[in-house]
């Protein structure tokens, strides 16, 4: 999995990312206003639960008879007129993707935002085989112009203001408007132009998918811009890397996944563009098409009985703009592409141990409020108390925990406990790993104790 | 109706006045209170923190202190979810827990309890007690009962105040901003007292409004409710 190359652990970035205002001013406007609009719309139905209900159990059955599902998707992308690739890990999905680009002559490819191209490093590992690839989703141009990285699943960009965006276009867009001002019309329009030129350029194009159904080999992207179907439908060739979690047994269950996933991700009943595409068709769209299936530690967390349900996730990112630390954070400080309450339970799992894997799982106060917001009914806290118990943890703290339940096992050794506290709650600054809580928080100081109280009241 | 407290270790070593209040107003309404002088902790902080071994020695002797009382209330929303949710799994058995408002309002049925507090309140609904108890609107059904106490809604009352137990250590930045936003919160509502269900969740908001010198006090709601 693609790592972020000089990311501290999650509790330093978090802190660099507290420092900057600006970027919570925008997180917490961007992610309100989506969290309004996801509520509105979910208030809508009256079959909420139910809709969630269904949508675990379809992501359930899939995952459950996986090997099934994927092998009839093969056969029938390939009855289809399209080829199927299986990669292992990033390295190997790359180098399919690299050498599907340079078969076809190809020096440059557009991309329709997709998750798993960035989760692998297809960008930089195409750069180094000498392939440029130009993301074409308005929010992924964004960060891409900004030699940034994304910090949001669906907003990309949402990190940015409109001001910072207008002075992007402005030092990185070729031939655009110096007078461009910051309203979206403009900015929407300028990016219009870059891109319309591209479009009509390229030859080959990559895409991920949101669901590829076995039943039939579609698969289906949903967007709101209409840069994705340009993707899709102008190339000769059509690239698409997809996970292998991302497959559903049928067309039907559609009919439920495309009710929670807008009304989850934008807060819409229906997103603007719902593309489907089969193979390939003569006359009409890409010539060749190669469906990429990425495993890159997916199977590893499918073993996993409380982990698998990690898989589930069908990119709404509503989790994300519910999470309270997120809203303060921003995704950067998650250090991975994906942010956010499941980006701590995805990551540590694809990624493997590491020090900002293992901080990810603490990267949460088990408020729940991600589980309540979830479409497919992901228990996100459950999973992160669960990893909390697979990371290795510091050896200090191990320590601390071990005496704690040592102390807590016998009522004498907890009575001394309760003096020692009673008394270093009184302290200004507390010493260890305590000393964080009176950086900026007091301590309460208890009068006469409980159990004093109980025992003179009882035997007076 | 013989009630076993679980008073929990937080409100055993800092907050005591949590546990003499339920004591209060349980015997005000006719209970007998017994206290398991043996109990220590139900091991929240170890499971929460992936210390699960740790955490089953201390939920096994949690059983064992509990055993034979049909109901034990706690004045705690997160470590009565921590029984309900996870003892079975654990250790096999899941001993009969209430939090103290969801004890009063559904098995005794009772939402007036005869307190009086003039003051304004604010409450916090918090995480545990919201989305594993879900208290709704019981703890808010018992405040507005006590006579002479005006209750002022809390804007974004239903978001987290950043504690997460081990979280405001190891995250202890971003736990404190979260913290310093719910506090900024209860300050804007003019409120002399912040009220929740959790001490946990109050010594954090608390202990900002504290280092601020803000003059706004947090009490547990079974104090409220003891007072008359």
């Amino acid at each position: 999995m693609n790592v972020w190359l000089g990311m501290p652990p999650f509790p330093e970035a978090a802190r660099q990312a507290l420092g900057d205002s600006q970027l919570r001013a925008n997180l917490r406007a961007a992610t309100a206003t989506i969290r309004t609009k996801r509520a509105a719309v979910v208030a809508e139905r009256d079959d909420w639960e139910q809709l969630r209900e269904a949508g675990r159990a379809i992501k359930d059955r899939a995952l459950r008879d996986l090997d099934t599902y994927l092998l009839q998707l093969e056969a029938q992308v390939t009855d289809a007129g399209g080829t199927v690739h299986w990669a292992r890990d990033a390295d190997e999905a790359n180098r399919i993707v690299a050498g599907l680009v340079r078969a076809a002559g190809a020096t440059e490819v557009v991309k329709v935002k997709s998750m798993a191209t960035q989760e692998i490093g297809l960008n930089e590992a195409l750069a180094a085989a000498g392939i440029t690839a130009l993301e074409t989703d308005l929010a992924e141009l964004i960060v891409q112009l900004g030699h940034d990285r994304p910090s949001h699943i669906l907003v990309p960009a949402i990190h940015r203001n409109r001001a910072q965006i207008r002075e992007l276009f402005r030092r990185e867009m070729p031939g655009v408007d110096p007078d461009l001002t910051d309203d979206p019309v403009a900015l929407a329009s300028a990016a219009r132009a870059h891109l319309r030129r591209a479009f009509l350029a390229a030859r080959v194009a990559v895409s991920g998918a949101n669901f590829a159904v076995a039943e039939t080999g579609a698969l289906v992207v949903v967007e709101s811009e209409g840069n994705g179907r340009m993707c899709l439908t102008l190339p000769e060739v059509l690239i698409s890397v997809v996970g292998i979690e991302k497959v559903i047994p049928t067309t039907a269950d559609l009919a439920v996944l495309l009710q929670l996933l807008p009304r989850s991700a934008t807060g819409e009943r229906m997103n603007p563009y719902t593309s489907f595409w089969r193979g390939t068709t003569p006359g009409d769209g890409p010539r060749e098409f190669h469906l990429v299936l990425l495993d890159n530690g997916r199977t590893t967390a499918l073993a996993d009985e409380i982990g698998r349900d990690a898989l589930r996730c069908i990119r709404c990112s509503a989790c994300l703009n519910v999470c309270p630390v997120y809203e303060r954070t921003g995704g950067h400080a998650y250090g991975s592409v994906y942010p956010g309450p499941i980006g701590a339970i995805l990551t540590p799992q694809l990624r493997g141990p590491d020090p900002v894997a293992d901080s990810l799982p603490y990267a949460s106060t088990l408020c729940g409020a991600c589980f309540d917001a979830c479409p497919v009914k992901i228990d996100i806290p459950r999973a992160l108390v669960h990893l909390r118990g697979k990371v290795a943890h510091p050896p200090g703290e191990r320590a601390a925990m071990r005496a704690a339940a040592w102390v807590m096992s016998r009522p004498p050794r907890f009575a001394v406990a309760r003096l020692a506290a009673r008394l270093g709650a009184r302290l200004a600054r507390l010493p260890g790993p305590w000393r964080r809580w009176t950086e900026a928080r007091d301590l309460p100081t208890p009068g006469e104790s409980f159990r004093d109280w109980w025992d003179a009241r009882e035997r007076p | 109706m013989r009630v076993g407290l679980f008073l929990t270790c937080l409100n055993d070593t800092l907050f005591p006045g949590a546990g003499k209040a339920v004591v209060q107003v349980l015997e005000r309404l006719g209970h007998e209170v017994v206290f398991p002088p043996a109990q220590t902790c139900c091991g929240q902080a170890h499971f929460n923190t992936g210390y699960r071994r740790e955490c089953v020695p201390l939920a096994r002797k949690f059983a064992k202190d509990f055993a034979g009382l049909d109901h034990v209330v706690s004045p705690s929303a997160s470590c009565v979810a921590m029984v309900r949710e996870n003892y079975r799994e654990l250790v096999g058995e899941s001993p009969p827990v209430y939090e103290f408002s969801e004890f009063l309002v559904d098995v005794l049925g009772v939402t007036d309890v005869g307190a009086a507090f003039p003051h304004r309140v604010t409450y916090h609904p918090t995480c545990h007690g919201l989305r594993l108890l879900d208290l709704g609107d019981r703890p808010t059904a018992l405040l507005r009962a006590v006579r002479g106490l005006r209750l002022v809604d809390l804007p974004d009352a239903t978001h987290c105040c950043g504690f997460g137990g081990t979280f405001a250590l190891k995250n202890a930045d971003t736990s404190v901003a979260m913290g310093t936003d719910k506090a900024r919160n209860v300050l804007g509502t003019g409120a002399e007292v912040l009220a929740a269900v959790d001490n946990s969740c109050l010594m954090h908001i608390g202990g900002l409004l504290s280092r601020w010198r803000s003059g706004t006090r947090v009490l547990h709601v079974a104090e409220i409710l003891a007072a008359t």
